[in-house]
């Protein structure tokens, strides 16, 4: 190998040869902690609501009229939605999952204040809920009508039982969760619930919460003015319904006005659109970073085949083959990326030990820095390919000519 | 001689077109990429009210959970309670201040042909708009007996009045909100501060409300509210008056105390008052009061997101390699030219006047990134438009401030990456450059 004089050669340009080195590790250091970030929000943005998402929409209601009377109201809309060709079901609701808006309440497996709680997400449902979200009842038994009470906007009180989600569960019981039926926990302090039901997997109304999959359903209907209705269509009724539904409702009672008629789909593009927003902006700052570097390196290189054209001429009369003139500045880039690459592997980690800091991001996983490495050689390897390739061509007979 | 070095320049970047324009697109995109984030950074930390963001205290009052404090590290809340509000609002010595909450309501335009729609407002009191200094297109604010007797009175956003009154002066006509009839008093000429300062709990980028009503009728209606609520203890007794007398936090509040003297009095009164509330068996943590301007305020909501700050940092890293790439491209085009610079050293001119002619040079294609930048930034805003939907239209947007950093950093940016490749270009030996020709 010819690595002495490739490495004497660069020794006397080195101010080529830095910038080149610094470009890679600043790249690789950019585009290994934005390839994270990507990753781990498509993570968040993967994780799994627990309905039937592509069946289901949901939409709001704000009664206005005087003589509106919720509560009656409320049951002639779900028995003409359910009467409806082409809906599986539909409940009275104050939130959905992924939705932005909703409750919050803590929840703690002793009696009292001062005790440690564990937030959940409250929905407020009867007992179509479960077949309505699509949910997958793990444990115990869904509601019955007759567990359903109505409750008023002030009201303090809560039902006696619930069905929790086994992410809360869980975090109330640790390992004992499965046998979390039919225990009692507290809410508000004193008020005892009862474990009825586990549901495998529902989301809470916040997507940036840290106990996204912490919810609960509590069998009551909501009197508070306003709400939302969740209606679970067949497979390919759901488009037909959502227009259908709203005027439907619109044409039975004109006292209550009915809006945001959402499909689940949209509202998880919704909900996840800044995350969708900045991964873009990454996709996009990346790629350019990938071009400006490599037409860098495809710049520096064309121009140092040309400086080198009357050395490269002589080198290929005195008997080097094409393949070596091409391997020489193969290996010269190769070695100048080996430098940046290993500064761009302590930058990374440096880069990513900040963003953990400021942005409460997890730590990134080992193989994103080997990976970043090795792509950063190819794309080294690749941008000098080209004038590299140019170089083999340059004849013999240049030796002779005087520039 | 200056137009004799920008000819020599034209022509001297004409002469290796592949290489000026990978150096303009270099720095157009690194230009382009940090100007769109720093733009957008820009108006999310902007002052919403610069000659006045000193004098306006959002107001702090710790009245939460002795075991754990609203948020970390022993942050108050960023809200007050009802109780804690009207205490406030009857007895502070403030030159002007207000409680604010959001409410929302159905509309229910005039006539059968308009549909109803529902609206967001804001409760609050009558100095809200000396206060935050809100411009009037049509009359004006309600009085202080409009708060104090309940009055229904209504100010109007612009928008709601160009919706149900076609933009005519409103003043004096009836709207119905929530099925009760306002009066309407005057209306709003476009205001809309960013951030919306005084309201960041629910949403420091949001509209501002469509309505304003008298803080007092939340109370006397029972109004629907649409804002933000935080408990830390169970409500004590059912009904609207349960949640009245609670420990929830609901209210935004402002005070307006125009030196340090106000500043202080008002402080201690807030201490004195929760001390009083303490004998009362209210306020269980350590004293924890404090009355922050607009600027501190932002800051201690953390208003620009981490997010928006990261992609900046990144974004400038962008242009980091851009400028180091453009100093190679630069180093790589003068050395071709070391022959000509030989030369006309040798024939009498300085090193100084060839700095400068390469520099006026180097100076050129940054003006040229730095326009192909923000032709990009431009785009590049567009793009956030659109990828972020409507909660970031008012903070893409360049204004002629921007346009100006944005230019000065393309050609600073330029400047700086040309210093090393001119001074080396200029330092060569004239006779060896003539030797080998």
């Amino acid at each position: 190998m010819e690595l002495k004089p490739i490495l004497s050669a660069l020794l006397r340009n080195k101010t080529g040869a830095i910038l080149i080195a610094a470009q890679i590790a600043l790249t690789m250091t950019i585009i290994v902690n934005s390839v994270f970030m990507i990753m781990e929000r498509r993570g968040d943005m993967d994780r799994p609501s627990g309905t039937d998402e592509a069946n289901i929409f949901v939409l709001s209601y704000t009664g206005f009229a005087s003589d509106f009377n919720e509560q009656t109201q409320i049951v002639e809309d779900l028995d003409y939605i359910r009467s409806l060709p082409g809906v599986i079901d539909a409940i009275q609701s104050n939130s959905a999952p992924l939705i932005g808006g909703g409750w919050s309440m803590s929840l703690a497996t002793e009696e009292g204040p001062d005790k440690n709680g564990t937030g959940t997400a409250i929905y407020f449902a009867d007992d179509h809920a479960v077949n309505t979200f699509g949910l997958n009842l793990i444990q115990g038994r869904d509601f019955n009508p007759e567990d359903i009470t109505w409750r008023n906007r002030t009201d303090t009180n809560w039902p006696g039982q619930a069905i929790l989600t086994k992410a809360l569960a869980e975090n109330l019981f640790k390992e004992d969760w499965r046998n979390a039926v039919g225990k009692t926990v507290y809410i508000s302090e004193t008020q005892p619930i009862n474990i009825i039901g586990i549901i495998e997997t529902m989301q809470a109304p916040w997507n940036g919460w840290n106990g996204l999959e912490r919810s609960m359903l509590v069998p009551q209907q909501t009197l508070f003015g306003g709400g939302r209705i969740i209606i679970r269509a067949e497979p390919g009724e759901r488009d037909r319904l959502m227009t259908d539904i709203e005027n439907g409702l619109m044409q039975n009672y004109k006292g209550r006005l009915v809006r945001n008629v959402r499909s689940m789909e949209e509202i998880r593009e919704i909900s996840y659109q800044s995350h969708k927003g900045t991964n873009t902006i990454l996709l996009v700052l990346i790629t350019a970073l990938t071009i400006v570097t490599a037409l860098g390196i495809v710049g520096l290189a064309s121009f140092s085949v040309n400086r080198r054209k009357k050395q490269i001429g002589t080198r290929r009369a005195l008997g080097a083959t094409k393949f070596d003139i091409l391997r020489y500045f193969l290996v010269e880039n190769f070695l100048i990326s080996s430098v940046g690459v290993v500064f761009g592997a302590l930058f990374t980690v440096g880069l990513n030990m900040l963003l953990v800091s400021t942005l409460d991001l997890p730590s990134i996983s080992w193989y994103y820095v080997p990976s970043g490495m090795i792509l950063l050689w190819c794309i080294g390897l690749a941008a000098v390919y080209g004038p590299a390739k140019k170089a083999c061509q340059i004849s013999p007979a240049t030796a002779t000519r005087s520039v | 001689m200056l137009t004799y070095y920008f000819r020599l320049a034209i022509l001297s970047i004409k002469r290796n077109p592949v290489l000026s324009s990978l150096m303009i697109a270099a720095i157009g995109l690194g230009i382009g990429a940090s100007m769109t984030t720093i733009t957008v950074n820009y108006a999310m930390s902007g002052n919403p009210i610069p000659h006045k963001s000193e004098q306006l205290f959002a107001v702090q009052v710790d009245s939460w959970d002795p075991n754990n404090p609203f948020r970390e590290p022993n942050i108050a809340p960023d809200q007050l309670t009802y109780l804690d509000a009207m205490a406030l609002m009857r007895n502070a010595p403030a030159k002007r201040q207000a409680a604010m909450t959001k409410v929302f309501a159905v509309v229910e335009p005039k006539g059968d042909e308009a549909l109803p729609f529902d609206a967001t407002g804001r409760a609050t009191f009558t100095d809200f708009f000396a206060m935050f200094e809100t411009p009037f297109l049509y009359g004006n604010s309600w009085g202080k007996d409009a708060d104090n007797n309940n009055e229904m009175v209504t100010v109007l956003s612009k928008q709601t009045n160009e919706r149900l009154f076609g933009g005519e002066n409103s003043v004096g006509q009836t709207i119905t909100i929530g099925g009760k009839v306002y009066n309407i008093v005057g209306v709003l000429d476009g205001y809309r501060p960013t951030p919306k300062y005084y309201d960041v709990t629910n949403g420091a980028f949001n509209d501002p409300e469509d309505y304003y009503i008298p803080f007092n009728l939340v109370a006397a209606l029972q109004l629907n509210r649409a804002g933000n609520t935080n408990c830390w203890k169970p409500t004590a007794e059912d009904g609207f008056q349960g949640f009245l007398n609670s420990e929830c936090v609901w209210i935004q509040f402002w005070a307006e105390l125009p030196d340090k003297e106000t500043q202080d009095n008002y402080l201690a009164f807030l201490n004195n008052y929760a001390e009083q509330q303490k004998q009362l068996g209210r306020f269980p943590r350590p004293l924890n009061n404090h009355i922050q301007n607009v600027m501190q305020w932002l800051e201690l909501q953390e208003v620009v997101s981490d997010n928006a700050r990261v992609i900046m940092w990144l974004s400038i890293m962008f242009l980091l390699v851009c400028l180091l790439n453009t100093i190679g491209l630069l180093l790589t085009k003068f050395s071709t030219k070391s022959a000509e610079i030989g030369l006309r050293r040798a024939v009498g001119a300085s090193k100084k006047t060839l700095f400068a002619q390469h520099l006026l040079e180097s100076t050129l294609i940054g003006i040229a990134g730095g326009l192909l930048g923000l032709l990009l930034a431009y785009g590049g805003l567009h793009g956030v438009k659109a990828l972020y939907g409507s909660s970031v239209e008012h903070l893409a947007k360049l204004d002629t401030n921007m346009f100006f950093v944005a230019l000065g950093l393309a050609i600073s940016s330029a400047l700086l990456a040309a210093i090393y490749p001119t001074w080396r270009a200029c330092n060569i030996q004239p006779a060896l450059q003539l030797k080998t020709q």
